[in-house]
C-alpha cells in the first residue's frame, strides 16, 4: 500500500483485500471481520449524517473498550468529523468538559452512563445528540442500536465527504496544568506519518495478531488500531478490567497468540511480578513494544527472563508529536549495564534538536529541550491560542518546533537520552499528570484550605504523587476522606499515593509554597 | 494474639494509608470505591493475605464485595481456611 493520507483508507483497503478475515476481537467475547466493519462504520456514518453531523464536527464517545468503540471512531471519522475519545473510568463531569470544550455535535454512551453525562453536560449549557448504547447486550450492541433506528426512522446512505490529509481525525485531552484538560488536536496525516513509520521499521503482517492494551483516549492507541487495521492483522481489545488484572491477562496473551503487544512499562512490570509468566507459552510475541515512562532496568530484567525471545522497543514521544523517537532494546546484554534505556532516535522524516532556554542549539551531549518538527507533530491544541504560542519555537526560517518540555542530552550519532522534566508534569502509569491538575481537584474540596503535591521517585511504581493539604474548618479531614473524595472526583491515575494533613502549608521567604520542604517530607 | 481483622487492618494502614489514625479505619469502612484499594493495592493485599494466612484466593473470591470492608477480608479469609 502506498502513502497513507486518511485513516478511513487503511479500513477500506483491508476491507477489500481481506473481506472475510477477523479485524478485531474480544478475548472470551465477540468478533468482527473486515466486511463487517467496513458496512457497521458506514451505517454509523449514515446515521450521524442523519443527526446532522457534517465535515469538519467533532463527535464524543464515552465507551468502554469494545467492537462498538472500534465501530465508532471510523464512523465518525467517515462522517468527516474527529472522534473525541473519553475515558469511561473517569468521572462525568470530567468528561462533559471535555466535549463542552470542543463543541461536539453528538456523543455516543452507554445506557447506564448517560443521564450523569447529559446533566454534566447541561449544567455547561450543551445538549449534543446522544446514541445510547446498551452494552449487556450480546453481539454488537451498537448493530442493535442501528438497527433499532433504522427501524423508526431510516437514515439516508450518504457518502464519505472529501477528507483531506490535514482535517482533523481525533482529538485527544490530557492533564493541563491549569487544572483542566486540554485537548492535542491531530490531522490525519499527523496519525498517517506515524503509521507509515511502523509499516516501514517494523513490517508488520496479515498474519499478526495485535494487543490493543491501551485506552482509546490514550495516544498508545493509535499504533495497536491503526498499524493493525492497514496490514488485514486481528487486533484483540484487551478491556479494562482484564488489561489490570495480570493473571489473567497472561493466558489471555498466550490464548490470543498476540504477536505485537503494546503497553506502559508499568503493565509489563505487573505482567512480570503477578503473572505467573512461566506457566504461560507467550512464544508467538515477536515485537514488545513500550512507550508513557521510564522502564526500570531492573523490572526490564526480570520480564526478559520469562520473555528472551521478542524484539523490545522503546517508543517515546508527548501526545502532540506521537511517537517521535525509538530504541530497540540489543539482543545481546549490553543493556544490563544501562542506567536507563536511551529514548533513542528520530523516526523519520521527523526531526528533532536539544536548544537551550533561548531556544539555541547546545553542543552535542548537554542538556536541553527537546524540540520536534515533523509530519508527527500536532496543528496545536483545541481552543487554547495562548498555549499554542508557548507550545512551538518558531526558528529563524519559520518552522514550527513543538517544544517538548523533555529534558534531553544527544549522546552522538544522534541517539536521544531523556534525562528530566521542565515543568511538573509526571508520568504515571504512562499518563501525563500535571501536579497543578491534581492540586487544583483537591483544592475543590470545601473543607481544603491548601493543597499541594509533589512527585517522588519509587524504585517499584516508578513514580509516587504525594499530597499535602491544609484544612479550612475546625476538624481534620481524614486521609481516608481525602482518598474517598480524590477516587470521586480525578482519574484513577492522578489520585495520590500518600496525603499528609498538615495545619500550613511550609512557605519560602516569599511566601511561596515551599516544595522543596514538602519533597524533603514526602 | 491479633485477630484477623487486626493483621488485615494493619497491613492496609501500613501500605495504603500511611500516616492515617487507625481508628478511621473501622471493619465497616469502604475499600473499593473509597479508592482504598485500586487495582494494583488488591494485588498486594492477596498476596499478603495468601502468605499470612495460607490461603489460596481465586479470581472469583475477588468479586461481589468480598474485599469491600475489613471486616468481609476477615470473613474471606474464615471461609477459605474454614475446616483446618
Amino acid at each position: 500500500m502506498s502513502e497513507t493520507t486518511r485513516l478511513t483508507d487503511l479500513l477500506e483497503h483491508s476491507a477489500r483485500q481481506f473481506p472475510d478475515k477477523v479485524a478485531v476481537s474480544v478475548p472470551g467475547g465477540g468478533s468482527v471481520t473486515y466486511g463487517e466493519l467496513s458496512t457497521l462504520t458506514n451505517r454509523l456514518r449514515d446515521r450521524l449524517w442523519q443527526l446532522g453531523v457534517r465535515h469538519g464536527d467533532r463527535v464524543g464517545f464515552r465507551l468502554h473498550k469494545s467492537i462498538d468503540s472500534v465501530v465508532s471512531l471510523f464512523g465518525i471519522m467517515k462522517a468527516g468529523a474527529a472522534y473525541v475519545p473519553v475515558d469511561a473510568e473517569s468521572p462525568a463531569a470530567r468528561a462533559a468538559f471535555i466535549m463542552n470544550d470542543c463543541a461536539v455535535k453528538a456523543v455516543i454512551t452507554e445506557q447506564d452512563q448517560t443521564q450523569a453525562l447529559v446533566q454534566e453536560l447541561a449544567a455547561l449549557g450543551a445538549a449534543p445528540h446522544v446514541l445510547e448504547i446498551e452494552p449487556s447486550e450480546p453481539d454488537l450492541p451498537i448493530r442493535r442500536l442501528l438497527d433499532a433506528l433504522d427501524g423508526t426512522s431510516p437514515a439516508p446512505v450518504v457518502s464519505s465527504p472529501g477528507i483531506q490529509p490535514d482535517d482533523i481525525a481525533y482529538i485527544l485531552y490530557t492533564s493541563g496544568s491549569t487544572g483542566q484538560p486540554k485537548g492535542v488536536v491531530l490531522s490525519h496525516r499527523n496519525a498517517a506519518s506515524f503509521i507509515d513509520w511502523c509499516s516501514d521499521s517494523f513490517a508488520p503482517e496479515a498474519s499478526d495478531t495485535f494487543s490493543s492494551h491501551a485506552p482509546f483516549h490514550f495516544d498508545l492507541s493509535i499504533l495497536d488500531i491503526y498499524v493493525s487495521i492497514k496490514h488485514g492483522a486481528r487486533l484483540v481489545l484487551i478491556g479494562e478490567a482484564l488489561g489490570k488484572d495480570p493473571a489473567r491477562l497472561a493466558p489471555a496473551i498466550a490464548a490470543e497468540g498476540i504477536t505485537i503487544w503494546y503497553s506502559t512499562p508499568s503493565i509489563l512490570s505487573l505482567l512480570a511480578d503477578y503473572g505467573k509468566l512461566e506457566r504461560q507459552d507467550c512464544s508467538a510475541l515477536r515485537i514488545v513494544f513500550f512507550a508513557g515512562e521510564v522502564f526500570p532496568i531492573p523490572r526490564f530484567r526480570t520480564l526478559r527472563k520469562f520473555w528472551p525471545h521478542p524484539r523490545f522497543v522503546n517508543l517515546y514521544g508527548p501526545t502532540e508529536t506521537n511517537v517521535c523517537t525509538y530504541y530497540e532494546v540489543p539482543v545481546d546484554n549490553s543493556w544490563e549495564t544501562m542506567e536507563t534505556f536511551p529514548i533513542g532516535y528520530m523516526c523519520v522524516p521527523n526531526e528533532g534538536k536539544v536548544v537551550d532556554e533561548a531556544g539555541q542549539t547546545v553542543p552535542t551531549g548537554e542538556p536541553g529541550e527537546l524540540v520536534v518538527a515533523g509530519p508527527n507533530v500536532m496543528q496545536g491544541y483545541w481552543n487554547l491560542p495562548e498555549q499554542n504560542g508557548r507550545a512551538f519555537l518558531v526558528d529563524q526560517d519559520g518552522r514550527k518546533w513543538y517544544r517538548t518540555g523533555d529534558i534531553v542530552a544527544e549522546e552522538g550519532g544522534q541517539r536521544y537520552r531523556y534525562l528530566s522534566r521542565r515543568d511538573r508534569m509526571v508520568k504515571r502509569r504512562g499518563y501525563r499528570v500535571e501536579l497543578g491538575e491534581v492540586e487544583v481537584g483537591l483544592l475543590k474540596h470545601p473543607d481544603v484550605r491548601e493543597a499541594a503535591v509533589v512527585s517522588v521517585a519509587d524504585p517499584q511504581a516508578g513514580v509516587r504523587i504525594a499530597a499535602f493539604v491544609s484544612c479550612s474548618g475546625e476538624r481534620r479531614l481524614t486521609i481516608i476522606e481525602l482518598k474517598t473524595y480524590s477516587a470521586r472526583s480525578l482519574p484513577p491515575y492522578m489520585i495520590p499515593d500518600t496525603f499528609v494533613v498538615l495545619e500550613a502549608l511550609p512557605r519560602t521567604s516569599t511566601d511561596k509554597v515551599d516544595f522543596q520542604a514538602l519533597k524533603a517530607r514526602a | 494474639m491479633e485477630n484477623t481483622r487486626d493483621v488485615v487492618r494493619r497491613f492496609i494502614l501500613e501500605n495504603f494509608l500511611p500516616g492515617e489514625d487507625p481508628k478511621n479505619l473501622t471493619d465497616d469502612t469502604e475499600l473499593k470505591e473509597s479508592g482504598i484499594l485500586d487495582s494494583l493495592s488488591t494485588l498486594k493485599l492477596v498476596t499478603f493475605l495468601e502468605e499470612q494466612f495460607k490461603v489460596q484466593l481465586e479470581a472469583s473470591d475477588l468479586d461481589a464485595g468480598n474485599l469491600s470492608s475489613v471486616a468481609s477480608i476477615a470473613n474471606l479469609v474464615a471461609a477459605k481456611s474454614g475446616g483446618r
